[in-house]
């Protein structure tokens, strides 16, 4: 603590001189990296995703080739093949990059879509109220009342199985409980003065939900962001595991620890290395999600 | 009482309908016509429209959907595409299943709970820590890495529990658990993590409260106050954890199954996906929801018997 007081105390630039829309943002960052493990986490997935976005670069071999410059099947680990070989003589330190590169794009790619169309929809809704509110709900309602694997498996029925399509069934999946948050953010912000204000000054409803209030209500759904990365990795690898994701030899996390489960006797690594990388990075948000928890929560931070 | 359990029996049946609607459209929303697969490749225009008329396709949708529900009810589950009928499929996966999502449950009441009350009523001592380490290596790691993990461990390294098949626990109880057990702990773990934590803050926060200091300022041993006074209050909200995790359990059952290859109602959907047979798929989902709906109503009339204040409501 004594090397924080000892620090110059930063006087803030006043609101007039922040830049208008990022200020919220920006400091919820600077108070993220300014926790330990905030910046443990950032710093984790930092380096994941500069891998997996580089696997192409730093994997030696490529993923899906078999019988690559005679490596044998089941190599154990070796500075040539770092996470072994598998049982088609892939190198599996390429397979888990490419995987994890895999995992990560879905997942992103998927809670950033949910993530979107539950926020809008649970702030238009929340800002409307009436009977607009009171049927939105009831739907989102419905929704929930779907465990998150099984509605996934509904919508993987109607649109078949692929990598494409698990983006799609996670996303939905994400939308309802955005919806609900965001609604419930919205009732608290939109009868703040400020608000009032704009209404006063002639502001219309879009532009103050999406402007004024989002800038507000936001940073703290981001908690939310990070948990739903999380699950959505868990959730993509389990379909995928169940054989229900990408088409092989397409690799992701799951597909390659369900490959792995086959040949626990042969090759303890196919299963050790994909699941190590997978709970590291799951670690690594857990973290990222108490983090931000605590950077936007007045209460949690007052803890500390 | 009675008008209570009537007012939350009446809150369920919207909530059935609701998802049943859901589910019903989600068949509906198929891309191509369930007619034309049947029918095969070759069939004239002539037989598809008569195999329309036979599946009443050609009705309205209410119409569909109020025929369907009523043969739901009648227990009518319809027939998959290899022509068994899925209420016999529903049999024969079911218990397994349900035996794996039962014991599951056990193990996390049995280690979730007496763990939570632990460290809520000591705060800040080894039980406390132990449930938070529980909590960081459960709650973080999926289930089926778990399950893949004990696999390696007891199955294959040390050999001391089966890796795959299971036995019914009615016609040999004692191997029905060796098959059971690694199952049961990769799918309970997580929850177990979720009703420690959920008990422990409950606990701690009543551990503060009034009675608690009479309680003890009329002497009575500190045992006694936890569970004859805190205990009974604490366990509202574990309660609905309890419940509401259901839905996650069932979910999380059908992964786990699959990772020690137990036939069960996870293979059967897993399978029922990837040959597009919509008609299982759609009638598991109904029998898992309702499962979960009628759960969490019980819960809710729990609550009642638990806490008498509640009934008033």
């Amino acid at each position: 603590m004594t090397a924080l007081t000892s620090e110059p105390v930063v006087v803030r630039e006043s609101w007039r001189g922040r830049k208008r829309h990022e200020s919220m943002l920006f400091a919820t960052v600077e108070r993220i990296l300014r926790n330990p493990v905030g910046l443990v986490a950032v710093s984790g997935i930092l380096v994941l995703v500069v891998a997996a976005l580089g696997a192409s670069f730093i994997a030696k071999y490529s993923p899906n080739d078999q019988a690559y410059h005679g490596a044998a099947r089941y190599l154990s680990p070796s500075f040539d093949h770092p996470f072994g070989t598998d049982y088609l003589r892939r190198d599996l330190f390429a397979r888990t990059l490419f995987g994890l590169r895999n995992s990560l794009l879905i997942s992103i790619g998927a809670v950033t879509f949910g993530s979107s169309v539950g926020i809008s929809v649970g702030f238009l809704s929340g800002y409307a109220g009436g009977w607009f509110d009171a049927i939105i709900m009831r739907v989102i309602d419905a929704l929930l009342a779907f465990p998150g694997l099984l509605a996934a498996m509904a919508i993987l029925t109607i649109l078949g199985t692929g990598l494409v399509n698990l983006a799609i069934a996670i996303a939905v999946f994400n939308i309802p409980a955005f919806a609900r948050l965001s609604r419930a953010q919205m009732l608290v912000e939109k009868n703040r003065d400020y608000v009032f204000a704009s209404q006063a000054l002639g502001a219309g409803p879009l532009r103050i939900v999406f402007r004024h209030i989002s800038a507000n209500a936001i940073p703290p759904l981001l908690t939310q962001v990070a948990l739903a990365i999380n699950g959505a990795i868990v959730l993509s690898a389990a379909l995928s595991f169940l054989g229900l994701g990408e088409k092989p030899p397409e690799p992701s996390l799951g597909s390659l620890l369900n490959d792995a489960k086959s040949h626990l006797r042969d090759a303890w690594w196919m299963a050790a290395f994909p699941a190590a990388t997978m709970a590291f990075l799951l670690l690594c948000l857990n973290f990222l999600a108490d983090a931000i928890n605590e950077a936007t929560s007045p209460y949690a931070r007052r803890k500390v | 009482m009675v008008a209570f359990v009537v007012r939350r029996l009446l809150q369920g049946v919207p909530v059935l309908l609701l998802a049943s609607i859901a589910v019903f459209l989600v068949l509906r929303l198929v891309p191509g016509d369930p007619a034309t697969s049947l029918a095969g490749p070759d069939a004239t225009p002539q037989r598809v429209e008569e195999i329309r008329g036979q599946l009443g396709l050609n009705d309205s949708l209410p119409v569909q959907y109020v025929r369907w529900l009523g043969q739901l009810l009648r227990g009518d589950l319809g027939t998959s595409i290899r022509g068994i009928e899925v209420s016999r499929l529903l049999k024969d996966s079911m218990p397994s299943t349900l035996e794996l999502a039962v014991a599951a449950y056990i193990f996390a009441l049995m280690l979730g709970i007496p763990l939570g009350v632990m460290a809520g009523a000591h705060p800040r001592t080894g039980w406390d820590w132990t449930l938070s380490g529980f909590t960081l290596i459960s709650i973080g790691i999926p289930s089926f890495l778990t399950g893949i993990l004990l696999l390696w461990l007891f199955g294959v390294q040390l050999s001391w529990l089966p890796t795959s098949g299971r036995v019914s626990f009615f016609s040999n109880p004692g191997q029905s658990l060796e098959h059971l057990l690694l199952p049961a702990y990769a799918l309970g773990a997580n929850l177990a993590a979720v009703l420690g934590r959920y008990t422990r803050t409950s606990v701690a926060e009543i551990m503060g409260q009034d009675y608690i200091r009479t309680a003890r300022a009329k002497g009575l041993a500190g045992r006694q106050v936890v569970v004859s006074h805190a205990l009974r209050n604490a366990l509202v909200p574990v309660v609905t954890i309890t419940a509401l995790q259901v839905g996650a359990v069932l979910a999380g059952a059908v992964v786990v199954e699959q990772v020690f290859t137990r036939p069960g109602m996870g293979r059967l959907v897993v399978e029922a996906i990837q040959n597009r047979d919509y008609v299982v798929v759609q009638s598991t989902l109904v029998v898992l929801v309702t499962i979960f709906v009628v759960v969490n109503l019980s819960a809710d009339l729990a609550y009642g018997f638990l806490d008498p204040r509640i009934r008033r409501r």
